[in-house]
């Protein structure tokens, strides 16, 4: 299932950057991150979701630092 | 401004005030010129620190090549060579550059959302201690709401009291009102103009029309363009061979001609103009500008994608009833035989249909209202496949197809035209017949003379029969259509056309959304029409019109085509710039200074560029 989620990136390369580090993440089918919307999207299983957003904040702080998720 | 925007707002004053005393320092003549450098330190950590920092954890992630990484090496370079001004007010002005480009982004996606103006504040529910003031999100579906003139209406429901005008432009940007009495329904996001109305919720605010409108066009910049995947793919390249360029300017010449310091400079210079940021930044920014604009006219697109694809269509392919034509029946034409007077054959047609529950006789009987008809109406009958026939002062009525006339042994004379054909006798004696067809919309012509001039095949396929699928094509012009087609049938030939346009160009298939969702996937753009309120539609479908004007399709085009357009001047403009600042750099007749201001100019006329789209498109 997708799911969008309201996000924090500083800029459009920052978040090809992101979007580039939460698509690796083992579990995710597809993600995209917009920069003009500040908006992210997942698709992934249902049941899987809690922990990969943690995962993804992960990932995305460690290409770029002021990368936020709000839940 | 955000927290972070004030962040680096304070951060550039510190470092820019921290600035002007070192150089002031620096002119002081029995000043050790540590004292001055201890000042660009602080200048330089107060506006540098965090790019400084992005760097460092880029080369960790193996993800070397960035703007931080380029700005780094750039400024840091800079000091080395002793030129610690340089390095400062580069540092100071691309942090200027990016806190300017973060403004400029809120700024247009509130622009944006503004022009989407239809998010209600609050909802005025009923309760048993009266009225309350209420957050839409926490109605629950089958309240009450009141709805007074001026306000929005917050969430979809279904009238229970009171009759008024309804503004729906900012859900259509139609600007005709639409009337609603008692049991109509209405959606969240029109605003109520003339009286109070009473309305029973049905959905929650979140499944609401309003919702569902915003959410899809905030949404739409996720679902990305070819155009702007490849330009983030390019960017990834173009930064390391940038890059290595620098480095080769660096060294090579110097080499050869010797005078390292000078070479050294100018491809510092170099990295700084080759920055990326304007170009990925420009490109989905106009994206979304065209996404918001249309969604202004009542046409929401689902995404980047949909843009591009709307901009190539090369056919499109238009379902018949419903969609260029109302679906409704009415009187085409009344054609009294010789002797026979037009109001008679009106007056028996409609006296034949007194009792029955036909939906055509239904369609005469709206049609002779205010006429004087025949009385004494009695032994009605009514055969299935021929039609009625009954007793009248004007004597015994038939009205029927052929076959009824047959039987009865009237003698009449027979007409190919298309569409519903009712043949009237009274007493014996042929009236004529009465022709009932489905309508064409008012817009319906409009639209495919525009299509048409924009250079489109259209093409109309329909379940209908080839005799009135041939009328409404040869009435609008339409030279190509396919009658007596099964749904699946519609897929198979729209994947027809879109196998004979190999890629060159798109297909597109708009359709009322009701029995089309197969047809509206398979189609490179699938148009839903008339989808106000509509769900399984708006899921299908890639474009959606919110009322069933069908210019707005060759509108849409338009605008999708002036965003490609303006995407393109972006990425040539900015390359271009980029290029010329570079070959500058490389024989030092641009420094670091003008490089950043490139950079920052480039993006600021991209920024401006894009938001061209948001003005009203008619």
């Amino acid at each position: 299932m997708k799911k969008r989620f309201n996000i924090e990136v500083d800029c459009a390369a920052c978040a090809a950057k992101v979007e580039r580090a939460i698509c690796e993440i083992p579990g995710i089918k597809s993600a995209s991150v917009s920069f003009v919307t500040q908006k992210l999207s997942l698709e992934a299983d249902e049941s899987a979701f809690p922990a990969i957003l943690d995962e993804c904040l992960k990932a995305g702080r460690k290409v770029e630092p002021g990368f936020e998720i709000e839940f | 401004m955000t927290k972070k925007e004030k962040k680096r707002t304070r951060n550039i004053i510190i470092s820019a005030v921290l600035t002007v005393i070192a150089v002031l320092l620096s002119r002081i003549e029995n000043l050790h010129p540590a004292v001055s450098a201890a000042v660009y330190l602080l200048a330089y950590a107060a506006s540098g620190l965090d790019v400084l920092l992005k760097a460092i954890s880029g080369i960790r992630n193996g993800d070397v090549f960035d703007e931080n990484f380029l700005m780094a090496v750039a400024t840091l370079g800079a000091a080395a060579l002793g030129d610690f001004r340089e390095a400062v007010s580069v540092m100071l002005f691309y942090q200027i550059g990016e806190l300017f480009q973060s403004l400029a982004v809120n700024r247009s996606r509130k622009n944006i959302s503004s022009l989407m103006d239809i998010r209600p504040d609050t909802a005025n529910l009923e309760t048993e201690e009266g009225l309350v003031e209420t957050d839409p999100e926490d109605v629950p579906a089958g309240s009450v709401i009141i709805v007074r003139p001026g306000e929005k209406i917050p969430i979809d429901g279904v009238v229970l009291e009171g009759s008024s005008e309804l503004n729906t432009a900012a859900l259509t940007g139609e600007s005709r009102p639409r009337s609603v009495s008692e049991g109509d329904d209405v959606i969240s996001g029109c605003i109520n103009t003339e009286a109070v109305l009473r309305i029973k919720t049905t959905k929650e605010f979140s499944d609401s029309t309003v919702s569902r409108i915003l959410e899809l066009v905030e949404n739409s910049s996720l679902k990305k363009a070819r155009t702007e995947a490849f330009i983030t793919r390019f960017a990834r390249y173009y930064t390391p061979t940038v890059c290595i360029a620098a480095l080769l300017l660096a060294v090579v010449p110097s080499l050869i001609f010797g005078s390292w310091k000078q070479w050294i400079h100018r491809a510092l210079s170099f990295l700084v103009i080759s920055c990326p940021c304007a170009l990925l930044l420009s490109i989905p920014l106009a994206f979304f500008g065209a996404i918001g604009g249309a969604s202004r006219s009542g046409i929401l697109i689902k995404g980047g994608t949909d843009v591009e694809s709307l901009a190539d269509i090369g056919t499109v392919v238009m379902d018949k009833t419903g969609t260029l034509t109302n679906g409704t029946f009415s009187v085409s034409g009344v054609y009294p035989a010789d002797g026979a007077t037009e109001d008679k054959l009106i007056r028996c047609a409609a006296a034949a249909e007194t009792y029955s529950t036909h939906p055509i006789a239904r369609v005469l009987r709206e049609y002779a209202i205010g006429m004087d008809l025949p009385s004494d109406i009695a032994e009605a009958s009514e055969t299935a496949g021929h039609g009625v026939k009954v007793r009248s002062s004007e004597g015994v009525i038939l009205a029927g197809n052929g076959k009824l006339m047959n039987a009865e042994g009237i003698p009449y004379t027979p007409t190919d035209m298309s569409g519903t054909i009712v043949y009237v006798a009274a007493d014996g004696r042929y009236l004529g017949f009465i022709r009932i067809s489905d309508t064409l919309k008012a817009s319906a012509a409009e639209a495919v003379r525009m299509l048409k001039t924009q250079g489109v095949k259209c093409v109309m396929l329909t379940g209908d029969s080839e005799n009135s699928a041939a009328a409404v094509a040869s009435e609008l012009g339409i030279s190509d259509h396919r009658s007596g087609l099964l749904p699946e049938d519609k897929v198979t030939h729209v994947e027809t056309l879109i196998t004979d346009a190999a890629g060159k160009s798109t297909v597109a298939f708009a359709g009322d959304g009701i029995n089309d969702a197969p047809v509206l996937m398979r189609a490179d753009v699938g148009i839903a029409m008339g989808a106000l309120g509509s769900d399984a539609a708006i899921e299908a479908a890639d474009v959606v019109l919110m009322d069933d004007d069908l210019t707005k399709i060759p509108k849409a085009m338009e605008l999708s085509r002036r965003c490609m357009r303006i995407v393109r001047e972006n990425i040539v403009f900015a390359l271009a710039t980029k290029a010329v600042c570079m070959i500058l750099g490389a024989f030092g007749a641009a420094g670091m200074w003008s490089a950043i201001f490139a950079d920052v100019g480039v993006m600021v006329l991209s920024v401006l560029n894009s938001t061209r789209l948001l003005r009203k498109t008619e």
